[in-house]
């Protein structure tokens, strides 16, 4: 029997990038905010100060700030007619744990996605007409200008470094002319640009396409955010993904919101607590709170008007599961919501080696880079194509690191004294084109509860079914040609083409930590766990944040849109929720 | 928002229309208030270390004779001040006399309250009575070397270093000068750390604000006029620095930091404004020039500046505004006493929060990074790179700041 904490006004289970913005939104109200975080504190100074931030043997090759495998980890398959096997070692996504999250190791790409692909569904059957039945794809029932004011917050209290293309309707030369229309200029100019992206650049407009400088989490100059919290210019070292951020340069919770909610008598941190289960009233009407395990092991039960779920996609499409908040979905009958519609990103690369420049790769940052939008989400004609959404095609030198970075090209063996003479000959010649491609909702893709394999309190993992849909493939093998065109006239020696779509989904390579799906957003009950607001259509006091409630995953990275959502719904709650406690849509 | 709160208090007051007694009385409180916060009190009389209770003591002071216990200046009958009158109180500030008669240590700084005139000191008087008494279970007795232990040899120190009275203004000067003059010389006591000290811990003769060291940190020359340790700071970085504390090139830590949140950035700007006009009037002797490290030296301390401080400090040692600190023209850098820059970088460093900016960066430790002769080497190339200038640290300087570290 757990013992019970005094009550709280709000418990958010998880402290990252949700959780901060949520908490920062929520302690202003006046409520009272406590958040439980399994992970341990962090802070930059301490943690990963530039002394040691750099270490790839301990966060790189050790996965020091991610989440243990031998604590939770799940269970993967390619189709429902395997048997899942746990993964042991983290490979093509890497769940983060502690303060800070994974904002804390991400590289800082900070893309919104695009108007039409709030209205996935909607705006690709008018245009193409219906969807095949198994592609159940649906709008995320927000639109784009609902949420821009919410962008536009976060990429100031992030710094983003970037070059506006719309601003309010005015096509701006230098930008990305396909985005959507923005209320300002980002805060920061954009870094600068290396060898690879200067040659990206003259290939790209030389092919009549749009390049543009990436929207950066590294800051290209001193900031200051509307929150006081100062962040410091990028030094270029490479150090981001995988990594925390030693300078004070990149966008985490800890470098931006963190310092301000700590001082507030309102807000509250328990790290090393591990929620175990959303609790629900007796009619299962409304959630009284959480129960979590302390570092001791022992139970308590949190209980708190608000419950808002801010882990990652991962952990609170599971924790609705244990707590058996909502159907599980199943793919033989369509029915059940909670796990449906997983969805990842498509991913492939362009490999360039050069016989006499310098590329010299190891000067980067998460989010230097160049990008083309011109494939991406609806921005092309589809018709005939025979799949909808796209890709952005960038060239990026996020780093060069000794350890994890060896390219070297097709036909080098893996070891021995040809791998090294074509190491030593490629390492500062190399330079990569990536293609980040969206990824739509199948039927058979989806989360469930595996029925063998537990975690370390004996709760059975959740289980991932995926392979990439044939709508993956047909975008993969349409736009990374497109890539190898530009790549081929960027001036290398040799291209390389790499895509993950030509085989079934591996596990173990690296490809992006953008798990999206599982508790969706949408228009009613019966097409999603939670409302456009983010709120249980189930438990209305229950909010669920974070890429979860993504339908369908764009062709860019979450983040910017995790967080407009988290802010929309934090809005939401203070200006719509707290004066009438209830649903805030009524089915 | 404390001062907008000062200005909304007083506002009030002036509209009110109440009771005269009654505006007098508050008004009185409200000036004992921002004396109060002037003079620091709270941060000495706070167990700051152990979330101790606002104004009821208990914080160990580190002192050269020894270590002191801080009273309960709360108006607790038993444990703290409540049986003290307002004369009790002024001979305590005044002359450094406790209550019962017996010598106030001088890590009390009444050496520079006894500057504060009689109103000014009833203020405060009127302003602690408001605060809720606590009952206390620290017993303020101190840990004394020798002949310290016994108090009325502070007799004998006062008669050393004590120079009792209020002060004085300079009629050949400014009102804003002489404001800023009261507030460094008496409830400021800017001195106590900021001008070094005679083997019996009064003020040494002719050091006044040249820089001091307490508790093994080194407080800067603070001399604002030619020659002086801030003599490149204008009054708007003074402002700015005791406001927010952070100037562009530099930012509070440590023990200043704590002046900063507790003390400064709660005053006026007017009153910063004076204490900055002042301080940039303090001129100081001419440096003489030191000689650098040899070529070998200096090239190994540039290798390790640039492999461990460029990526923050920037080559040029120009910093970044508001953030990293500015190596080039550094007080800290530059000072006689390499105390501080030593121990920055053996344990490291963090900008004090302050409500501006609420961001504590932070330098990391070197200590398990580099050895005491790479400390040397490098912070020798600082102290000799760009346009700094200042003697050599020997190794043995940073092993024995190390091991009193490490103690």
């Amino acid at each position: 029997m757990a013992d019970r904490r005094s009550p709280v006004d709000v418990v958010l289970v998880g402290f990252g990038w949700t959780a901060a913005l949520m908490a920062q939104e929520l302690t202003e109200e006046g409520l009272e905010v406590l958040a439980l975080e399994r992970g341990g504190w962090r802070d930059t100074g301490t943690d990963f100060p530039t002394t040691h931030a750099p270490d790839e043997l301990r966060y790189y090759w050790r996965h020091d700030m991610f989440l243990e495998t031998a604590r939770e980890t799940q269970t993967f398959r390619n189709n429902r007619h395997q048997i899942a096997l746990p993964i042991r070692r983290w490979g093509s996504y890497l769940p983060g744990v502690g303060v800070g999250g994974a904002g804390v190791h991400w590289n800082g790409q900070t893309f919104r996605f695009l108007p039409s692909d709030f209205v996935a569904k909607t705006h690709n059957e008018e245009r193409y007409g219906p969807l095949p039945e198994e592609m159940t794809v649906q709008d995320y029932g927000v639109t784009y200008d609902e949420l821009e004011p919410h962008f536009d917050w976060f990429e100031k209290i992030c710094g983003i470094s970037g070059k506006a293309g719309n601003i309010r309707g005015d096509i701006v030369e230098g930008g990305n002319p396909f985005e959507g229309w923005r209320s300002d200029e980002y805060p920061n100019p954009p870094l600068e640009m290396t060898f690879a992206q200067h040659r990206f650049e003259a290939a790209a407009n030389g092919m009549g396409l749009h390049p543009f400088p990436a929207p950066a989490a590294n800051m290209s100059r001193g900031y200051t955010n509307p929150l006081g919290v100062q962040l410091a210019p990028c030094t270029y070292c490479g150090f981001c993904e995988k990594f925390g951020c030693g300078n004070f340069s990149k966008s985490s919770p800890q470098t931006t919101i963190i310092p301000v909610l700590m001082k507030k008598p309102n807000f509250t941190v328990r790290t090393h607590c591990e929620v175990m289960q959303v609790l629900k009233d007796r009619n299962g009407e409304r959630a009284t709170g959480v129960t979590y395990m302390d570092a001791h092991g022992k139970l308590w039960e949190q209980p708190a008007e608000l419950v808002i779920l801010c882990g990652y996609q991962l952990s609170n499409t599971r924790l609705m599961m244990l707590s058996g908040i909502g159907e599980i979905y199943n793919p033989r009958t369509g029915e059940g919501l909670v796990g449906k519609n997983y969805t990842y990103q498509v991913m492939s690369g362009v490999d360039i080696f050069y016989e006499e420049e310098f590329t010299n790769e190891f000067i980067g940052a998460g989010s230097l880079g160049m990008v083309v939008d011109d494939y991406n989400g609806d921005n092309f004609d589809h018709s005939g194509l025979g799949f909808i959404g796209g890709a952005y095609i960038a060239s990026w030198t996020t780093h060069q690191r000794p350890i994890e970075s060896h390219p070297t090209p097709e036909g080098t063996p893996g070891w021995g004294l040809e791998w090294k003479r074509a190491m030593r000959k490629n390492f500062l010649k190399h330079t990569s084109l990536s293609i980040h491609g969206a990824s739509m909702a199948h039927r058979e893709n989806y989360l469930d509860l595996d029925p063998n394999y537990t975690d370390q309190w004996g709760r059975p993992l959740m289980r991932m079914t995926f392979d990439f849909t044939e709508n993956d493939r047909r975008l993969s093998d349409y736009i990374t040609p497109i890539a190898e065109e530009i790549a081929r006239n960027m001036g290398g020696r040799e291209v390389n083409v790499s895509q993950f779509t030509d085989d079934n989904y591996d596990i173990k390579p690296y490809q992006t930590t953008h798990n999206t799906g599982g508790t969706i957003m949408g228009q009613t009950p019966a097409d999603s766990v939670v409302n456009r607001y983010l709120q249980s259509w189930e438990l209305p006091n229950l909010f669920i944040m974070g890429a979860g409630v993504f339908p369908q995953n764009a062709g860019y990275n979450p983040t910017d849109t995790v967080a407009a959502l988290t802010l929309w719904s934090a809005r939401a709650i203070r200006g719509q929720y707290l004066r009438n406690p209830g649903p805030l849509v009524q089915a | 928002m404390m001062r907008n709160a000062i200005i909304a208090a007083s506002v009030a007051i002036l509209s009110s229309g109440a009771a005269v007694a009654q505006e007098i009385s508050s008004s009185q409180i409200e000036r004992g208030r921002y004396l109060a916060i002037a003079s620091n009190c709270v941060s000495c009389h706070t167990d700051i270390e152990n979330d101790g209770i606002p104004w009821a003591g208990g914080r160990e002071l580190d002192t050269p004779f020894g270590v002191i216990i801080t009273p309960n200046i709360t108006f607790d009958d038993e444990t703290g001040i409540g049986r003290y009158t307002r004369d009790d109180f002024w001979r305590a500030m005044h002359e450094g006399i406790r209550r019962d008669g017996a010598q106030l240590y001088p890590a009390f700084p009444y050496p520079y309250f006894t500057r504060m005139p009689r109103q000014d000191v009833d203020a405060i008087y009127e302003y602690l009575r408001t605060i809720e008494p606590i009952r206390s279970d620290v017993v303020p007795e101190a840990e004394l070397a020798a002949p310290f232990q016994v108090r009325e040899a502070v007799r004998g120190w006062k008669l050393l270093n004590f120079d009792q009275g209020v002060f004085e203004p300079d009629l050949e000067k400014s009102d804003e000068w002489n404001r800023g003059a009261y507030l460094v010389r008496g409830p400021g006591h800017c001195a106590a750390c900021h001008t070094e000290k005679t083997l019996t811990g009064g003020d040494a003769a002719g050091e006044d604000l040249r820089g001091g060291v307490l508790e093994n940190w080194h407080a800067p020359n603070i001399r604002g006029g030619e020659h002086g340790g801030i003599a490149d700071w204008s009054e708007d970085d003074i402002v700015d620095y005791l406001g927010t504390g952070r100037a562009a090139h530099t930012m509070a830590m440590s023990r200043m930091g704590e002046v900063v949140e507790f003390s400064t950035q709660h005053l006026r700007e007017d009153d910063l404004r004076a204490i900055a006009v002042y301080l940039k009037d303090l001129d100081d002797e001419e440096r003489q020039v030191e000689a650098g490290p040899d070529d070998d030296a200096m090239r190994i301390g540039a290798w390790l500046y640039f492999d461990n401080c460029a990526a923050c400090h920037r080559s040029d040692g120009g910093g970044v505004d508001h953030i990293f600190a500015r190596l080039d023209g550094s007080n800290k850098v530059n000072s006689e006493d390499p105390t501080t820059i030593i121990r920055i970088t053996l344990e490291g460093a963090r900008a004090h929060p302050t409500e501006r900016w609420p961001h504590g960066l932070a330098m990391p430790a070197f200590s398990w990074k580099l050895t005491d002769e790479q400390i040397a080497d490098v912070l020798n190339y600082v102290r000799h790179a760009w346009g700094n200038n200042a003697r050599l640290i020997d190794a043995s300087e940073v092993a024995d700041l190390r091991e009193y570290l490490t103690e």
